[in-house]
């Protein structure tokens, strides 16, 4: 087929595209994700039940700020990705700041904390599980992230691939708090983290598969 | 003497002065063409919006326009392979029309074009000659608009040929409408599809074809 023949092809009954087809595609995939997230939550594992005690002390806050903090990077990436020729910009640096600031706190609270108290904060009781319930509740976000950036066009898979990870894991996380009785900075910024590297790692992994345009 | 001490005043033009470049008329015409690769971006950032609130000639003509920046960008990057220029050119066209809902017009159509036309290359290349082929310059946005050519080649790669590969559901929708020229209700009338289903098998179907594109990318034909 010759060039012109395609450009009219192309051109012809072109839908028209309504602008904010990329935020309305990301705004299903989150709202699929949290679903997703909760139904599993809810079924597997169960919303603690001290939630509304927990909801008065400030740590549950922090607790839940950590994985907001990052979802809210992920994104903003994640749409500056799905469209050519924009810029990430400082994603990773700002990325850095919700993990800086919770290794800033647990090392406080360990350093503060006696000798035999350290490991006990690190632990928790349920340090083996939390990571892989974490990427557990994200598996639905991760299938939604991908799906959305799947009608975009990434040109950066591996990148793209990893915040989109990174958006199904802090999500995952953040319902993940609604069941978790873990409230030690030491815990969060090492299992919690873990949990969402776990996707990220994966999405980074699968980004050249699957984001190919 | 007179025309560096000039440019030394001119702040505005000393900054997008290129390095080494110290004389007068050099800068006159460096300023000369930026005007026009802006008036060019311009003018093809209109057309495209245009195309995209549904002004299908707009969008024609922005495709046209676009094709031949591309063929002139291409084609001086792919001096090496003169003959799959085409193909690159209209699977780029291609990308452009499927992807096109994820240009922001708050942004350059420059940076974004280049950005499309940029990841189609390197796949080409790296597809056809692995990592050698990945010291190719590139370029940089700048130069997308920097030359048209209107001279097209024959295609190596039918698109019409991988058209007919298409499951029904798609090929037919694609066939009356976007080159017999039916309406979308005219060719639901025909094939007994719904109008929705006519126009989600448009936009699959293109979608599907760009996919047989890369599958079937750069085999060599004897």
């Amino acid at each position: 087929m010759e060039t012109d023949k395609l450009i009219a092809m192309l051109a012809r009954e072109a839908e028209p595209v309504a602008p904010g087809r990329v935020r309305q595609r990301y705004g299903a995939a989150l709202a699929l994700g949290v679903a997703g997230a909760s139904v599993l939550m809810v079924a597997f594992l169960g919303v603690r039940r001290d939630l509304a005690e927990a909801a008065r002390e400030s740590m549950f806050w922090v607790k839940l700020a950590l994985p907001l903090a990052l979802l809210a990077v992920s994104i903003v990436s994640a749409v500056r990705l799905a469209r050519p020729g924009v810029r990430l910009g400082y994603a990773v640096e700002a990325a850095m700041v919700p993990v800086g600031a919770i290794w800033t706190l647990a090392g406080a609270v360990l350093l503060a904390a006696g000798p035999g108290e350290r490991l006990p904060l690190l632990l928790g009781v349920t340090w083996m599980s939390c990571p892989f319930s974490i990427a557990l509740l994200s598996s639905p976000a991760f299938v939604a992230a991908f799906w959305a950036m799947r009608g975009m066009a990434p040109t950066r898979p591996v990148v793209a691939g990893a915040f989109s990870g990174l958006l199904a894991g802090s999500l995952g996380a953040a319902v993940y708090c609604l069941h978790c009785p873990e409230m030690a900075a030491p815990f969060l910024g090492t299992w919690y983290l873990l949990g969402i590297a776990l996707p990220t790692l994966a999405g980074a992994a699968a980004g050249p598969r699957l984001l190919r345009w | 003497m007179a025309a560096g001490y000039a440019l030394g005043q001119n702040s505005a033009l000393a900054r997008v002065m290129p390095p080494g470049c110290n004389r007068g008329g050099e800068a006159r015409e460096y300023q000369g063409s930026r005007k026009r690769l802006s008036a060019r971006e311009d003018h093809l950032k209109e057309l495209l919006i245009r195309g995209l609130a549904g002004e299908g000639p707009a969008y024609a003509a922005f495709l046209k326009e676009l094709s031949a920046f591309l063929r002139a960008f291409l084609r001086g990057r792919l001096a090496r392979v003169p003959d799959e220029v085409e193909d690159l050119v209209q699977e780029t066209l291609l990308a452009v029309h499927n992807q096109r809902h994820t240009y922001d017009p708050a942004r350059p159509l420059t940076a974004w074009v280049h950005a499309i036309a940029r990841y189609k290359m390197i796949d080409f290349l790296r597809l056809r000659s692995g990592r050698e082929a990945m010291n190719e310059p590139l370029g940089d946005e700048d130069e997308l608009l920097a030359a048209t050519d209107e001279e097209a080649r024959e295609a190596r790669r039918d698109i019409a040929a991988l058209l007919e590969r298409l499951p029904d559901r798609h090929r037919l929708p694609i066939v009356h409408v976007k080159i017999e020229g039916l309406s979308v209700a005219e060719a639901a009338k025909l094939t007994g599809m719904s109008e929705s289903a006519v126009k989600v098998g448009i936009h699959r179907g293109l979608k599907t074809l760009a996919a047989f594109i890369r599958e079937t990318e750069w085999k060599p034909t004897s």
